[in-house]
């Protein structure tokens, strides 16, 4: 789940690599000193990896030795049929599909009801705006469990008494999502549009700029990284969510996403060990890759308040 | 998969988003209508900025809400679930919450201080592991960015998926964990049986997850103090103990504060861990909130529930309101 909670914007400061290593200062640390450091980095590396590295293990070995007490990270008999088998002969892909569908609904969503909200809380003062933002804050202490109750029983009786259907359907889900993304967009984007000089903005409406053409010509262009950000947290907050998948559309296979899919692979007897490492492996890598990729402006977004949940 | 679902879908979602997209616009032009020719109000660019979010918090979290709350006051469950058979109860679910178990056996009591235990140790944990390891690698060292990249991995692996892994490997038999003691001579654990076992597989599940973020966190706590201090701590002849106790640690704490809050909240709220790791569904090994979806959606008991929902929503509320009025943490946050 996402939180908010600002830190200090002297956090967010200068790049980490710059001003690295101050610790060391001048003087010149001892050899052993530098060898403990690293032994208690390898260690922690090893902790921190051991797990992930042993599942691409189980997903390479053949399917008659999934239970073999083996340490070894490659097997000597590496295959790829559990790889295959997961996306040729389960509903992997269609899965990932309706991941893939909602996530992207999802942060769009709260993209384009946060952006100029957020403005608004930055810039304006206005009456009720001290109550909003309590109500932002506040709406991150709710459980995720606590939220269900409700959406399960609206989502039961709309579909009742309207034409509108949000059990089984995507719309369900992108709507219900948006409950705990939305507020958590606009807190983060105002938290990064309050670190905008408004000087450039005042530049911009003494050449003629309304007000909101100098958000949307200069603020908004200058928070491409906050708006990327906030895209992603809502995208990452969707794509690995379980419950509300589990009570809006656990009844329409179809509809499952892959949380709901990779459990079947689990059962309490029987693990389709190889298929559970496969898949596991295929949902990870591409949200690692972004992840690492991302890191160091996630982590901007982090002390900004921000937060992978 | 079948190209037309995929359209199918596609079409769906589209749909439901364009929909929103005409609702924002129908209600801007409304207030334009109103606040800049009716009314000619100097408000009118805030309140129609502010207008879709409003609106989105005012249908998605508040009417939920206080939907929840009316619920909070009635019967509803699986068997009273038809508008026509759900009656108002009163405070009775609340009273529910404190004097019966919340599902079979275990009372509101237990399970409270077992997610005051799950929190405060998991906490500690992550800190301290946090601050350790941004300690270690907040100095020239080689194979920096290695190390920082390969400790973040597990914050970076969908928790779901970590989870199901974690689980995996916890069976008795033939999981890794059980494995790795047998190396050192250790007999074999019944981790997802044994209801003490079960508590410490959580929580080292949950500290192997959390450490990272705490690190990542510390980590640009120290990267924000200047170098000047610890030169001119040095200077005074202070010893790296010293330096830590008098610089560092004081001036950690705007960044350790709100990270603690945040902790807290997390862990008390974190409702993946304890419900995959406890895949026997020992009570013993629930926390309010894995509780809670129980209550709800395995025992169908959705008035109660709601009670017992909001009775959680206010010991998290307490909590915070208490610790940002010590620390001051929000400070600024409304300037």
């Amino acid at each position: 789940m996402s939180g908010a909670t600002p830190v200090p914007s002297s956090v967010a400061g200068p790049p980490a690599a710059a001003r690295a290593g101050h610790a060391a200062g001048g003087r010149r640390q001892k050899p052993l000193k530098i060898a403990a450091f690293h032994a208690i980095l390898i260690f922690a590396s090893v902790v921190a990896a051991f797990p992930i590295i042993r599942v691409l293990g189980v997903a390479l070995r053949p399917n008659d030795r999934l239970l073999d007490p083996n340490f070894s990270l490659i097997p000597p008999d590496a295959t790829l049929d559990a790889f295959v088998h997961v996306l040729t002969e389960t509903d992997f892909t269609r899965w990932i599909f309706n991941s893939l569908l909602v996530a992207s609904g999802t942060a769009l969503l709260g993209l384009i009801i946060a952006a100029t909200s957020a403005y608004a809380f930055s810039r304006f003062r206005f009456r009720g705006r001290g109550v909003g933002l309590t109500f932002l804050l506040t709406t991150q202490l709710l459980p995720a469990a606590m939220l269900l109750v409700p959406l399960y029983i609206i989502a039961v009786t709309i579909g009742r008494e309207t034409p509108i259907e949000l059990m089984g359907t995507y719309t369900g889900l992108v709507f219900g999502y948006s409950v705990t993304t939305v507020p958590f967009s606009v807190w983060i984007l105002k938290g990064y549009y309050d670190t905008v000089p408004i000087e450039l903005e005042e530049a911009a409406r003494i050449d003629g700029c309304s007000q909101l053409e100098a958000f949307w010509r200069v603020v908004l262009p200058l928070s491409t990284p906050a708006l990327a950000i906030v895209f992603l947290f809502n995208f990452l907050t969707a794509w690995s969510e379980y419950f509300l998948a589990r009570v809006l559309v656990s009844q329409a296979n179809d509809l499952w996403t892959w949380p709901l899919g990779l459990q079947t692979f689990q059962q309490e007897f029987t693990t389709q060990w190889a298929d559970l490492c496969a898949a596991s492996i295929l949902v990870s890598v591409p949200i690692v890759a972004l992840f690492l990729y991302s890191s160091r402006w996630l982590i901007s977004g982090v002390t900004l308040g921000a937060v992978k949940g | 998969m079948d190209p037309g679902k995929a359209g199918d879908a596609i079409v769906e979602v589209a749909v439901a988003l364009a929909f929103i997209a005409i609702g924002v616009a129908f209600l801007e032009a409304i207030l334009y209508v109103l606040l800049v020719r009716v009314l000619r109000t100097r408000l009118a660019v805030p309140l129609m900025l502010v207008a879709p979010a409003i609106v989105g918090l005012l249908l998605l979290n508040a009417a939920p809400i206080a939907w929840e709350f009316y619920l909070s006051l009635t019967n509803m469950s699986l068997k009273h679930f038809k508008p026509a058979d759900v009656d108002l109860i009163g405070l009775d679910n609340f009273v529910r919450v404190f004097t019966k178990p919340v599902l079979k056996q275990v009372g509101f009591f237990q399970l409270f201080g077992q997610t005051l235990l799950w929190t405060s140790v998991n906490v500690t944990l992550h800190v301290l592991g946090g601050l350790a390891l941004a300690l270690t690698l907040h100095r020239r060292l080689r194979f920096k960015g290695v190390y920082r990249a390969i400790i973040i991995l597990p914050w970076a692996v969908p928790q779901i998926v970590a989870l199901f892994i974690w689980r995996t490997e916890y069976n008795f038999e033939y999981g890794v964990v059980n494995q790795l003691l047998e190396l050192v001579g250790v007999a074999p654990i019944k981790w997802l049986t044994d209801p003490l076992w079960n508590f410490a597989a959580m929580i080292v599940a949950n500290v192997w997850l959390g450490i990272p973020f705490m690190m990542v966190i510390i980590l640009g706590g120290l990267q924000s103090i200047s170098d000047e201090y610890y030169e001119a701590a040095q200077m005074d002849g202070a010893s790296s103990r010293q330096s830590f106790r008098y610089i560092t640690w004081p001036l950690l704490q705007p960044v350790l504060t709100p990270a603690i809050i945040l902790g807290v909240i997390w862990t008390f709220n974190n409702i993946n861990v304890s419900f995959f790791i406890n895949q026997n569904e020992m009570e013993t090994s629930d926390i309010l909130v894995t509780a809670l979806f129980r209550a709800a959606f395995q025992y169908n008991q959705y008035g109660f529930a709601a009670a017992f929902a909001f009775v959680i929503f206010a010991i998290l509320l307490i909590f915070t309101v208490f610790y940002v009025w010590r620390t001051q943490a929000l400070k600024g946050a409304y300037e």
